[in-house]
């Protein structure tokens, strides 16, 4: 036999028309509030790498080039783009670097933030770097690290943790605070200062 | 009830839509953005003779010449 339906309004359940208790409806709709909220300003920003934070690993950031691992070594990332003139005048000056202190264990990687593969190949070709280039075509290391300025570069210790942040390139200054930077990083052996 | 609903819901729109609004990076187009912004066609002083040109008949409308550069060396005395 089957039950006579009850037409008293049931508690619970998700079907339409059914009614839940108001202490319940209220706890679900403030959860909503509450994740829209953080969603919302989720969104808005992210951390910028600062000096003593570890620097994202460019093997794993899908760049366009060759990256070998650069484990132990002194590291100068530096991001540029063919449409900055000061990256334009900061690559002899790395260059000159490269070539006075890539024998003691640093390695500079040059990040191009340009989305037109050809005017990358037409910088590079032009330049003709002794050191590394690669391409962030998607722009995801960029915004990792959420670079100041163009150009911005990045000086990495062994230890994998950014020491010095130089944003954009002015000239023999910037070159000459390099150089001091890079001799402390590589003095330092296995035990970095902080 | 449904004014809480209300409420809860102007707020999660609010705060979704205005998010962007409450931080500068969000808003202001970034360093690696900038291709379009350094693009020679963007300058002012792309094309000289343009420029000349406007420049001529600007003055013979005002009846003056040189009103557009400083005169000097930069001292703003004269």
């Amino acid at each position: 036999m089957i039950p006579p339906r009850s037409h008293s309004p049931k508690i619970g359940g998700s079907r339409p028309g059914v009614m839940r208790p108001p202490g319940q409806f209220r706890a679900r709709m403030f959860r909503v509030a509450f994740v829209g909220t953080a969603l919302a300003f989720a969104t808005v920003g992210r951390a910028q790498i600062k000096v003593g934070d570890l620097f994202p690993s460019l093997q794993a950031a899908g760049l366009d080039g060759t990256i070998a691992d650069m484990q132990g070594k002194v590291l100068l990332v530096d991001f540029w783009a063919s449409w900055c003139d000061p990256c334009r005048a900061s690559f002899p000056a790395y260059g000159r670097i490269h070539a006075d202190l890539a024998a003691r264990e640093l390695a500079i990687v040059a990040v191009s933030v340009d989305k037109d593969p050809a005017a990358y190949a037409t910088f590079v070709r032009s330049m003709n770097p002794p050191f590394v280039t690669a391409r962030d075509s998607g722009q995801k290391l960029v915004r990792e690290v959420q670079v100041p300025a163009m150009p911005a570069s990045y000086l990495i210790g062994r230890d994998g943790q950014v020491r010095y942040i130089h944003k954009g390139f002015h000239g023999g200054r910037t070159e000459s605070e390099l150089r001091g930077e890079i001799a402390r990083l590589l003095d330092e052996k296995t035990n970095p200062q902080p | 009830m449904k004014r809480l609903c209300a409420a809860i819901i102007t707020l999660v729109a609010v705060a979704t839509g205005s998010g962007g609004c409450f931080s500068v990076n969000a808003v202001r187009v970034q360093p690696w953005e900038r291709a379009a912004l350094a693009d020679a066609t963007m300058r002012p002083d792309r094309d000289p003779l343009g420029t000349q040109m406007a420049e001529h008949i600007y003055f013979s409308r005002e009846a003056a010449s040189g009103g557009r550069g400083v005169g000097g060396a930069g001292c703003g005395c004269n």
